[in-house]
């Protein structure tokens, strides 16, 4: 921990609030998060998870609040921008590009985001998605239809599109849900693997086995609110996060 | 990838050299006043899908394009008798330029909100014709057509030649589009927008490109329209029916490949000559909302889906 506060961080979010008319979903929430890190995100329903990653990869503006991503202000930078420089998302529900081909869906990462200094040729581009797609064990799907994939495909290639990009930071936002306990695993330990190449994650999870075992550090939202954030096992045993959970 | 390119060139050609020779070739004059405006349409329906189809904003204010072509071609020729390519090339900057100023206020809104937006544009635009004298107001203006170029002996039939080069350029552009980058942008952002932001597809600017390239595309298409009837006043120049019959013949060919809108324009172009010819004009109008409201529900992705679904199915057979 103490080293890695003295690091600059790879994203710092500093006094971010959103508001939907009169509702407060975020109240000026602070974190810095060090490269590397794996960092869970958790809160009740409704506590403002979503509406966080929504405001670091822009599909919300901010007032007032800043977004800083290795050491650039992007408060006011577009989505795409975002992508461009490193941060790739997965979305709660699903939103695959339905009338394309699980290749093709990676191919706009690939199209758009992809390493330029790496990849240059539409070759290189195929090859960069074959080899992800075998990580995420979709080789198999490469040429079916999105519409067609099971509900833990979906889930998988939303990750696999997101590493299209070649982010710095994937932000996973339940990409667990729904999913029977062998799959759990399976997508856990896809995470797994992916931070251990140098991508810092942040993983939105409500099973807590999942968090626990997935997390350098987990933060707790409520109401829009950091409640608690520290190591799994502080967090857990925090008396607000407990009441938080047993309230709802 | 290579070799489809070269049967597109060569079809192209063909098609060229096939209009060329049918100008040299027949005497009567009625194949080429029908053919023409077919070939116009195939312009039109090409142009409109590329932001209709592709990006999936569907634009009803085709009319307010192609008058827009129609009267900067009449203001240059009555201005300065520009010759023919430079009204063509006019018309086009005019109507980029109208694409990119659409774009700019309308393309931040989503789906129906920008299709309203485009009928408002094309009635501010027809008034303002309406209201300016110099291009003949309400009343309209009468053209004289200049002396015809060889190897051409007569205008209609220049005409129906350079309408078939347009076509050739719009669908060159229109497959070019889809096969790159751009077709893969815009097909990710008519799926899901957000979506495509967060993988990197910078939608507002691809919309814009996506507008501008159609809007210069229709606007071309209606400059030699002047000269065509010699003739042009506001109400025909902007009438709906462009907007309607374009965006007929786009979703009943089918918009999810370029060659969708060619085959809804000679189709139902077609259709309309020969009705126009044997009963009277006013059944067009029927005969194009009943072919729609049947494509509509049985047939959604028009001509090119019913096609691939059959394919799929006899692959699946033999499979
Ligand atoms: N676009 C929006 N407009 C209005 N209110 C919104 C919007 N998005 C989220 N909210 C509200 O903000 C609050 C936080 O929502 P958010 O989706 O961030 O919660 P969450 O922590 O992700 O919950 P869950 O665990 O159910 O996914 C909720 O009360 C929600 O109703
Ligand atoms: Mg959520």
């Amino acid at each position: 921990m103490m080293e890695a506060e003295t690091q600059t961080p790879l994203l710092r979010i500093s006094a971010l609030t959103k508001r939907f008319g009169g509702f407060t979903a975020l109240d000026n929430v602070s974190v810095d998060i060090p490269p590397g890190e794996r960092f869970g995100l958790i809160g009740p329903n409704g506590s403002g998870k979503t509406t966080l990653i929504n405001c670091i990869s822009g599909a919300f503006r901010t007032e007032p609040g800043t977004v800083t991503f290795r050491d650039e202000d992007i408060t006011r930078l577009q989505p795409h921008m975002r992508t461009r420089r490193g941060i790739a998302r997965s979305f709660q529900i699903p939103r695959p590009f339905r009338s394309m081909t699980v290749a093709e869906n990676l191919m706009v990462g690939l199209d758009f985001a992809a390493d330029t200094s790496v990849i240059v040729s539409e070759a290189q581009r195929r090859e960069a998605m074959m080899s992800i797609l075998t990580r995420m064990g979709l080789a198999s799907k490469a040429n079916v239809s999105a519409n067609q994939l099971s509900q833990v495909e979906l889930r998988k290639m939303e990750l696999a599109r997101a590493m299209a990009t070649h982010p710095k930071l994937l932000i996973s936002d339940e990409a667990m849900a729904g999913l029977s306990s062998s799959e759990v695993d399976e997508v856990l330990d896809l995470l797994m693997s992916l931070a251990d190449q140098d991508i810092t994650i942040i993983m939105i999870e409500h099973i807590m086995q999942a968090v626990m075992r997935f997390s350098d550090r987990v933060m707790c939202l409520e109401a829009g609110k950091i409640i608690a954030i520290g190591t799994p096992d502080e967090v857990m045993a925090n008396q607000r996060v407990q009441e938080a959970y047993l309230g709802t | 990838m290579k070799r489809t390119g070269i049967y597109f060139w060569t079809g192209a050609a063909l098609f060229l050299g096939g209009a060329l020779l049918m100008t040299q070739l027949i005497g009567n004059q009625y194949p080429f006043f029908a053919g023409y405006v077919i070939l116009q349409f195939i312009v039109l329906a090409v142009s409109w899908s590329i932001l209709g189809g592709y990006a999936g904003y569907v634009n009803f204010g085709t009319a307010a394009f192609f008058g827009m072509g129609v009267y900067t071609a009449v203001f240059l020729f009555k201005a300065t008798g520009a010759p023919l390519p430079v009204q063509i090339a006019a018309a086009a900057a005019v109507g980029a330029l109208m694409g990119f100023a659409l774009g700019l206020l309308t393309l931040r809104m989503q789906g129906i909100f920008f299709s309203i937006a485009t009928i408002a544009a094309t009635i501010i635009i027809e008034t303002a014709i309406t209201n300016w004298r110099y291009v003949g107001g309400a009343a309209g203006i009468q053209l004289q057509r200049p002396a015809v170029t060889a190897p051409f002996d007569n205008y209609v039939e220049m005409l129906f030649f350079v309408q078939a080069l347009l076509v050739v350029l719009a669908v060159a552009v229109s497959r070019y589009i889809q096969r790159s980058w751009m077709g893969r942008g815009l097909q990710a952002l008519k799926d899901d927008e957000l979506a495509a932001e967060c993988t990197g597809v910078p939608t507002l600017r691809l919309k814009l490109m996506a507008c501008v390239i159609s809007g210069a595309l229709m606007c071309a298409a209606g400059a030699p329209s002047a000269m065509y009837l010699q003739y042009a006043d506001p109400s025909s120049a902007f009438n709906l029916n462009y907007s309607v019959s374009t965006l007929a013949m786009s979703l009943i060919g089918g918009t999810a490949h370029w060659a969708g809108p060619v085959i809804g324009a000679i189709v139902l172009g077609t259709t309309q000559q020969l009705l126009t010819v044997t009963i009277s004009s006013e059944v067009n109008v029927l005969v194009l909302g009943v072919m729609l409201v049947l494509f509509v529900v049985a047939a959604p992705e028009g001509i090119i889906g019913l096609v691939r679904r059959f394919r799929r199915k006899r692959n699946e057979g033999e499979g």
